[in-house]
């Protein structure tokens, strides 16, 4: 009896063991949840190329960011970049590894469907509630085509904290300084005015149910679902429509090279085919690593995104980041350094 | 050895006449009697105690708000967390609002159905009538959510566009609550009626009274102390709601002083915010939590303040 029992205890610990073993061979993140969908499409296809996994937790970006702090991850993800000298407190570095965008979508009968021209301005003074009506001079100026009716109009926004929210509310505050004043840009803001709904399937209900509604959502929820969008009046004045060129014409355009730490919003960037709403999803990493053979792992995976994973992103409407800004990523890997300053890249 | 003897010696006087074994059962049975009676005090304890602690830890965990800026706190107009300004203004008066329409729109309804279950149902459809409301009550609070976004906004929406824009605010949230809260406030407030004794209520008949002479002389004056417990315990329900409230109030972190316009409350802004939050937002939510758990405190204190009121009147 004995026996038999010490032996099941044993074979316990030895399977236990195994686990381990194999665990090791597992990657492991944590952090925003807008890029989860794209991880883990090419966390399986890793798995079937290389045979190691990725073990990727989606717990909101606050989350990540407090995860790699306090080192019980390899990686951390956060879809807003942090600034210098966060990352310098903690030892940390970070990268843009995908990108997306945030699309205004609206309801108005008697428009034709993506019709309606905007810009920054006139969206931010929507959203603080000073124009309240969709015949409004502002917005009659900027479609001298369109019959605009006298429809009230109802802002519908995110009403938790979100990485949309940031990115949305960072573009308003840069186009309008008033906006920046009394709103301001963050992932949870005080709307003056309409309605807050919960995630991008709340936003996109509220505004087809409500007559006069605007809201905004992530490209690939109005692609997918086929939303009536605005078209964005750009940096350099052009009227833009959101697709995977504009966001990449936004990301290429940008000056990533002078942006310190890779802290970089592409929110308003310049160029003519630049949609003004684009951000980066970011990777966060120790510059000096406890783990070397882990965070080598883990580089290895997301070098291998750059150059593998761009269809799988593109069939999943998010947008790879330009080639030019992956090769500066992969630079700036030889920071990484192992517990006696050696090199981890290549 | 001596001891026990001793001991023995003194039980004897306790229980006169009674053999050792007799004793000794006896002891026993006193023992198990007094292990019981402290075990359920320190039960009755415990909630005392764990009340206790949740006050304490909700004080220490939000004291860098409460002491920092506890006047801005209650009579900001704001939520602003990305500006770290942090006012409970709209969330406590979206809060009562929404308590308040519920509790009036519920309270009369629910008397009616209780009074009409005792008084007047036909006997074959009390019993359907009966379950179907506690079945009301059993109802998870996400579906009734999920039934104000779907159904009830667009269709306040589509009857009074004017006063609901969007169909979701503060007095849709309101209705959604006072269908939660009737199951309660009825199936209490039936079970209180049944209470009154069937000799008193015939009594009143045979006097001739009418049905609502007798609810009015006879069965609220015997069961107010029941039926007030019906309403305390809606009300309470209705304070802290969450799912439902989240999903039909607006979450508009202004204040406005509205009654059919978007607004938040304590529990629905707490549900948002949480998950994300860190520092000096986390602390302002749980200031915030502590407020909520303060007004049900003074909800109930008060209710039951004015029923000894009434009943000191009445005596």
């Amino acid at each position: 009896m004995l026996k038999t029992s010490c032996s099941a205890l044993l074979a316990g610990v030895l399977a236990l063991h195994g686990i381990q073993a194999s665990a090791q061979e597992t990657m492991t993140g944590a952090g925003a949840t807008f890029p989860y969908p794209v991880y883990s499409q090419w966390a399986d296809d890793y798995q079937d190329a290389k045979g190691i996994g990725l073990n990727y937790q989606a717990i909101g970006s606050g989350g990540g960011i407090k995860q790699i702090t306090a080192k019980t991850v390899t990686f951390g993800a956060s879809d807003a970049p942090l600034k210098k000298d966060e990352l310098d407190e903690h030892g940390l570095m970070q990268w843009p590894m995908i990108m997306g965008g945030v699309v205004p979508v609206l309801n108005l009968p008697g428009t034709e469907k993506n019709s309606l021209k905007l810009d920054g301005e006139t969206l931010a003074d929507i959203y603080a509630g000073k124009i309240t009506h969709w015949d409004d001079a502002a917005i009659a100026d900027l479609n001298p085509d369109v019959d605009l009716p006298d429809t009230a109009i109802t802002p519908v926004y995110r009403a938790e904290g979100s990485g949309t929210n940031f990115l949305f509310t960072h573009y308003l505050s840069q186009v309008n300084d008033e906006f920046a004043d009394t709103i301001g840009e963050g992932k949870s803001v005080a709307w003056p005015a309409g309605v807050g709904a919960k995630a991008n399937a709340g936003v996109a209900k509220q505004v087809a149910e409500t007559e006069g509604a605007i809201g905004y959502v992530e490209f690939a929820y109005a692609k997918q679902n086929d939303l009536d969008h605005i078209r964005l009046r750009n940096h350099d004045g052009e009227y833009v429509e959101p697709s995977s060129d504009s966001f990449k014409a936004a990301a290429a355009n940008a000056d990533w090279s002078n942006a310190p730490g890779f802290y970089l919003v592409l929110t308003d960037q310049v160029g003519a085919d630049s949609w003004p709403i684009t951000g980066a999803s970011f990777i966060l990493m120790h510059k000096q690593v406890e783990d070397p053979a882990a965070a080598k792992r883990v580089l290895e995976f997301f070098d291998w995104a750059y150059a593998n994973g761009g269809d799988a992103a593109n069939e999943l409407d998010y947008v790879p980041m330009p080639e030019n800004v992956a090769d500066q990523v992969r630079d700036s890997w030889g920071d990484i350094e192992g517990p006696q300053g050696e090199s981890i890249w290549p | 050895m001596h001891v026990s003897t001793k001991r023995l010696a003194s039980s004897r006087f306790a229980f006169p006449g009674a053999s050792d074994k007799e004793i000794r059962i006896l002891k026993r049975n006193a023992l198990i009697d007094r292990a019981f009676e402290r075990s359920t005090q320190a039960f009755a304890l415990a909630v005392l105690l764990l009340l206790g602690a949740i006050l304490v830890s909700l004080c220490v965990s939000s004291w860098d708000t409460l002491s920092a800026h506890a006047v801005d706190f209650l009579t900001g107009d704001r939520w602003a967390a990305n500006m770290e300004m942090f006012g409970a203004l709209p969330a406590i008066y979206g809060t009562l609002v929404t308590s308040l329409i519920a509790v009036a729109i519920a309270v009369p309804v629910s008397f009616g159905i209780a009074i009409f279950l005792t008084e007047k149902c036909p006997e074959i459809l009390r019993r359907p009538l009966g379950i179907t409301v506690e079945l009301l009550a059993g109802i998870p609070s996400i579906i009734y959510g999920m039934w104000g976004v779907e159904m009830l906004a667009p269709f306040l929406n589509h009857i009074f566009p004017d006063l609901f824009p969007a169909g979701s605010g503060l007095a849709t949230a309101g209705l959604v609550l006072a269908i939660m809260i009737i199951p309660f406030i009825t199936a209490i407030s039936r079970d209180v009626m049944l209470t009154v004794p069937p000799i008193t209520r015939e009594s009143a008949y045979g006097l001739g009274c009418t049905t609502w002479e007798v609810v009015r002389g006879v069965i609220f004056p015997t069961v107010r102390h029941g039926m007030m417990g019906g309403v305390v315990l809606g009300l309470g329900r209705a304070l802290g709601e969450t799912m439902a409230v989240t999903f039909v109030i607006g979450n508009n972190l202004f204040f406005h002083p509205t009654i059919t316009g978007q607004g938040t409350s304590i529990a629905a802004l707490i549900a948002n915010q949480f998950p994300e939050a860190d520092g000096a937002q986390r602390s302002a939510l749980l200031a915030l939590g502590l407020v909520l758990f303060l007004i049900t405190f003074a909800v109930l204190a008060t209710a039951r303040y004015m029923l000894n009121r009434i009943e000191r009147r009445a005596a």
